[in-house]
C-alpha cells in the first residue's frame, strides 16, 4: 500500500523555523513508523534525524508525537495509525533538530525524586536477600516498567505549561520506590513530590495514561500517591 | 585539541556491563561513563527470561552445576577457570542486585524467584532445574534501571549521547579514548590511565536480529583497527525464538513456564533432538533443529517458521507427558493468568507486532541473530590479552557481549549473558581503578583526534556513488545467508567476496548530511563501517574453523574436531591484512565428551 508520511522538519543550522516535508512511501500494513522513517532516511533524506535503539518498545527512544498522540514509532504500525501518517516531535521540550528534543530537563525532573534504592538498614545475618512477599512484589510492579521515553510526561498540559513540574514519569517512578516494602526512603520522597512543582500539578488530564507504550496505569499510580501525602500512609 | 577531559578511568558504553564497571570504579578512581545513548536505552533492557545463579530458592542446585552446565554449553571451548569463577561469583552478584533494589519475583518464602531455562539441569538427574532469577519478562530492564539508578545515587559522571570513535594508546598504554559529542558535533578527547570498552555487540550485521540499532560492533571494531586481536569471532549465536521476519526475541522463559515447538505438521519436534531436556536444550540445538524441520519441508505453510505454543492447554498437556512436577510434587499447571503475569512483554509484543493472543494463539518463531559469544580477548579479571600467551594491554579493560573471557565458549546458555556483564563489569571496574591508583598518564600525542577526523572526513567527501543503506542491507542478508546458522565452505567465501566488494563501495559514501547537530547519518555511516570491519572478521574465522561446535555449523565439517580444534581463534587486521593465531582452552575439571541433552 502507499503512505504519505508527512514529517516536522526543523535544522538549526539552517531553518530560522519548522516546516514540514511529505514523502509518499510503499509500505506494509505491518510496518512499524520507525521502518518507515529509516526508509525516508536511506533513500530519500540523509539528514533526518530521529532517535532509536532497540525497535520494539523497551529502549524509550523513540517517542514522538504520531497523527497527534505521543506514540514509539517502534511500536506504532501502519495498521495501527492509517495511510495518512503526521509525525512530529514530542512537545513541550527544546526541538532540537527534526524528531529530536532535549531530553534533559526531563531527566532533571526525574532524578529530584532520589530515583534509586534507599535502605541503610543492616543486610539479612544470612547474607541473603532481604525478604519481600508475592503480594508486597505485586504493589509496585505496574510502575517497575517505566522506560523513561518521556511520551506521559510531554503529553501532560502541566508540563507543557511549566518544565518545573516533575511530570507523570518522575511521579511514576517514586511510587516504585514508595510502595517498595523494602525502602526507607519514602517520608523524603512524599516530602519532595508534596511540593509545589510535585503531585499538585496533576489534575488528572489522564493524557498519561493513554500515552504510556508500557500501559502503566499513571494517573492511578499518582492518584494512590496523593493519597499517601494526605493520610501519611503507604499502603 | 579544544576539549580535553581527564579521568582516572573512562568507561565506553552504559549497559549493564558499563554500569557495573562505572559504579566499581568510581569509588576509588575519578570515572567517566561515556555512551552513545542515554543510559537507560542500552541494549541490557531488552533481555527478558532471567539471570542464572545457584541460589536454591526452590529446589536442589549449586554453582559447580552451574558450571558444568556451562562448560558443556560452550561446547567445552569456554575456559573453565572464568566459567568457575563467573558461577561461583553468581550468587553473590545476585544478591547484590537484590540488595541495590532490584526487584525480583518472589516465592511464597518472599525468596528471589527462579524458573527453567535451557541447558540448566540437575547434574544428578538430568532434569532441568529451577536456576534463573527472574522480575517478570523484563529482567534485563530492571538490571539496567537498577545499575543506573545507583550509579546517580553514587554520582557517577556521565557523557551522555557521546560516541566514541578512538581509542589511543601511548607506549603500549592505554591513554584515553576520543568521542564525539552527538548534540553539537564536537570531538572530546578523553584522557585517561584506564580504559574500559562496554560496547556490546554486533548482531546488526545479520538480517533478522533481536539486537537493536545500536549493535554494530563499535568497540570491537575500534580495537581491532588499533591492532588489538578479536577472539573466537566465528561463534555467533541464534536464538531459536524470534518473532517471524522481525526477530524480536521471545524469551526461552516462554519454554521455562513450559511452552513447546509445534512444526507445521502440528508435532512437537524436540523430543527427537533432545530426549532429555526437549524444549529446554540449549539454543544452538534448538535453533539446528528448526531450520532442519523448515528445510525438511515441516516449517509452517512451507515458509521459514515454526509455532511456539504457551496456551495453558498445550502446556498442561506436554507438562503431563514429560512428568513434569511443581517444586511440592505436584502435577506442573499454568493458567491463563499465570501466563499473563510471567509473560506480560511477550504477550504484548506479540498483540502489537503479530495481532497474535499467545494465550490463545500460536507464535510463529523464527531463530534470530542474537548473541556474539566472541569478541575482545580478556582474562577473568577484565583485562584485555592480546595474544596466545595472554599478554595483558596495560590499562586497558573489556567487559560484557564485546569482551570474549570466554565464559560461553562456542554457545551461550540463557542467562549467562546477564550473569557475566554483572560479574565481569565489576572487575573491569575493579581492577582498571587498581591499575590507576598506581599508573600515570601517558602524554597523549600531538593530534589524538587526527584518526577520528580524517575518518569523518572521508566520509564527508566520497565520490557519492554509493549509497550506505543498500550496502547495509546487502550486508545484513548476505551475512544471514552465508555466515549464519548452517555455514559453508563456497557460502562463506561467497561472503567474503562480498564483503571486500561494499568495503570497497564504501568508500565511495557521501553523507548528505553536512550539519554538525545531532548528524545521525555521519554516526550510521560510520557504525556501517565497523559492522563491514566486524563482519570480515566473523567471515573469516568462521571459514577457518573447519569443524562444527556449539553455534558454529559447517555442513561441509558437521562433527566436532577436539584433535584439531579445541582452541580458541585469534584474528589481527594489520595494514589491511587478516592474520590468524589460536590460544589453548583452559580445562580445569571437565574433559570434553559428547554433547547430548
Amino acid at each position: 500500500m502507499q503512505v504519505t508520511l508527512k514529517i516536522f522538519r526543523y535544522n538549526p543550522e539552517v531553518d530560522k523555523t519548522f516546516h514540514y516535508e511529505t514523502y509518499t512511501l510503499e509500505a506494509e500494513e505491518t510496518d512499524r513508523i520507525l521502518d518507515l522513517l529509516e526508509k525516508v532516511k536511506g533513500y530519500h533524506d540523509g539528514a533526518l534525524s530521529f532517535r532509536r535503539s532497540c525497535a520494539h518498545g523497551v529502549c524509550g527512544s523513540d517517542a514522538m508525537r504520531i497523527n497527534g498522540r505521543n506514540m514509539l514509532a517502534c511500536k506504532a504500525l501502519v495498521r495501527d495509525v492509517g495511510n495518512r501518517i503526521t509525525v512530529e516531535p514530542l512537545l513541550g521540550l527544546k526541538v532540537v533538530k527534526d524528531l529530536i528534543v532535549d531530553m534533559e530537563p526531563f531527566f532533571d525532573n526525574y532524578k529530584k525524586i532520589l530515583p534509586y534504592f534507599i535502605n541503610d538498614s543492616p543486610l539479612p545475618a544470612d547474607g541473603r536477600e532481604r525478604l519481600q512477599s508475592p503480594e508486597q512484589r505485586a504493589r509496585f510492579d505496574e510502575t517497575t516498567k517505566c522506560i523513561l521515553c518521556a511520551a506521559c510526561t510531554t503529553s501532560c498540559p502541566s508540563f507543557w505549561a511549566s518544565d518545573q513540574y516533575y511530570g507523570p514519569a518522575a511521579l511514576v517512578t517514586a511510587h516504585r520506590f514508595i510502595f517498595d516494602s523494602r525502602d526507607e526512603a519514602a517520608a523524603e520522597r512524599m516530602h519532595i513530590i508534596a511540593e509545589t512543582d510535585g503531585l499538585a500539578r496533576c489534575h488528572t488530564a489522564y493524557n498519561c495514561t493513554l500515552a504510556c507504550p508500557r500501559e502503566i496505569p499513571i494517573t492511578k499510580a499518582i492518584g494512590e500517591l496523593k493519597m499517601a501525602t494526605i493520610t501519611g500512609k503507604v499502603e | 585539541m579544544a576539549n580535553v577531559h581527564q579521568f582516572d578511568v573512562v568507561v565506553v558504553g552504559a549497559g549493564g556491563a558499563g554500569l557495573m564497571a562505572g559504579l566499581y570504579a568510581s569509588r576509588t578512581a575519578r570515572t567517566a561513563v561515556i555512551s552513545k545513548l542515554y543510559p537507560t536505552r542500552s541494549h541490557t533492557g531488552a533481555a527478558q527470561g532471567g539471570i542464572s545463579a545457584a541460589l536454591g530458592n526452590y529446589e536442589e542446585d549449586k554453582p559447580e552445576w552451574h558450571t558444568y552446565d556451562t562448560v558443556k554449553g560452550s561446547d567445552y571451548l569456554g575456559d573453565q577457570d572464568a566459567i568457575e569463577f563467573m558461577c561461583n561469583e553468581a550468587i553473590d552478584a545476585i544478591i547484590e542486585l537484590e540488595h541495590m533494589g532490584l526487584p525480583f519475583d518472589r516465592t511464597p518464602q518472599g525468596r528471589i524467584s527462579q524458573r527453567p531455562f535451557g541447558g540448566h539441569t540437575n547434574n544428578v538427574t538430568g532434569k532441568p532445574v529451577r536456576r534463573a532469577c527472574h522480575a517478570a519478562d523484563r529482567t534485563g530492564h530492571m538490571i539496567l534501571q537498577t545499575l543506573y539508578q545507583q550509579c546517580l545515587k553514587n554520582k557517577v559522571t556521565f557523557f551522555d549521547e557521546y560516541q566514541v570513535l578512538d581509542f589511543i594508546a601511548v607506549n603500549g598504554k592505554a591513554a584515553g579514548v576520543v568521542a564525539v559529542e552527538l548534540a553539537t558535533g564536537e570531538l572530546h578527547t578523553f584522557h585517561a590511565k584506564a580504559v574500559i570498552f562496554a560496547t556490546g555487540g554486533h548482531g546488526r550485521i545479520f538480517e533478522v536480529t533481536s539486537n537493536a540499532y545500536a549493535y554494530t560492533g563499535d568497540g570491537a571494531a575500534i580495537l581491532l583497527r588499533r591492532g588489538i586481536p578479536l577472539e573466537d569471532m566465528e561463534f555467533f549465536q541464534f536464538h531459536p525464538t524470534g518473532i517471524y521476519k522481525l526477530g524480536i526475541l521471545i524469551t526461552e522463559g516462554v519454554r521455562g513456564e513450559g511452552g513447546v515447538l509445534i512444526n507445521g505438521l502440528g508435532e512437537r519436534f524436540m523430543p527427537k533432538y533432545a530426549p532429555t531436556v526437549k524444549d529446554l536444550a540449549s539454543r544452538d540445538v534448538i535453533s539446528r533443529a528448526i531450520y532442519t524441520e523448515i528445510r525438511e519441508g515441516r516449517g509452517v505453510n512451507g515458509k521459514n517458521y515454526v509455532w511456539l505454543d504457551v496456551r495453558p492447554e498445550s502446556v498442561i498437556k506436554y507438562a503431563a507427558m514429560d512428568g513434569r512436577t511443581n517444586p511440592d510434587g505436584s502435577p506442573y499447571t499454568i493458567t491463563a493468568e499465570q501466563v499473563l503475569q510471567k509473560l506480560p512483554d511477550i504477550i504484548d509484543f506479540c498483540r502489537v507486532y503479530l495481532g497474535v493472543d499467545p494465550v490463545t494463539q500460536m507464535m510463529p518463531i523464527q531463530p534470530t541473530a542474537h548473541y556474539t559469544m566472541g569478541g575482545i580477548p580478556t582474562n577473568k579479571f577484565g583485562e584485555v590479552v592480546i595474544d596466545s600467551n595472554n599478554t595483558v594491554f596495560s590499562g586497558l579493560y573489556a567487559a560484557g557481549e564485546c569482551a570474549c573471557v570466554s565464559v560461553h565458549g562456542a554457545n551461550r546458555l540463557g542467562t549467562n549473558s546477564l550473569l557475566d556483564l554483572v560479574v565481569f563489569g565489576k572487575y573491569a571496574g575493579l581492577k582498571a581503578a587498581e591499575y590507576a591508583k598506581h599508573a600515570d598518564f601517558e602524554k597523549l600525542p600531538q593530534e589524538p583526534e587526527a584518526e577520528a577526523k580524517s575518518q569523518f572526513e572521508a566520509l564527508r567527501n566520497g565520490s557519492d556513488k554509493e549509497n550506505a543503506f543498500d550496502i547495509s542491507t546487502e550486508m545484513k542478508k548476505v551475512m544471514f545467508e552465508e555466515v549464519g546458522i548452517y555455514r559453508n565452505e563456497q557460502g562463506m567465501k561467497r561472503a567474503l567476496e562480498k564483503i571486500a566488494e561494499w568495503k570497497e563501495r564504501y568508500t565511495h559514501i557521501r553523507v548528505q548530511d553536512t550539519g554538525r547537530i545531532f548528524n545521525t547519518e555521519l554516526l550510521n555511516a560510520w557504525e556501517l563501517g565497523n559492522m563491514l570491519d566486524v563482519a570480515e572478521v566473523v567471515a573469516v574465522s568462521a571459514l577457518n574453523r573447519q569443524e562444527s561446535r556449539g553455534g558454529h555449523s559447517r555442513e561441509d565439517f558437521p562433527q566436532r574436531d577436539d584433535a584439531n580444534w579445541l582452541k580458541h581463534t585469534l584474528v589481527w587486521k594489520q595494514n589491511g591484512k587478516i592474520n590468524i593465531d589460536y590460544k589453548p582452552v583452559t580445562i580445569t575439571n571437565y574433559q570434553p565428551k559428547e554433547r547430548v541433552y
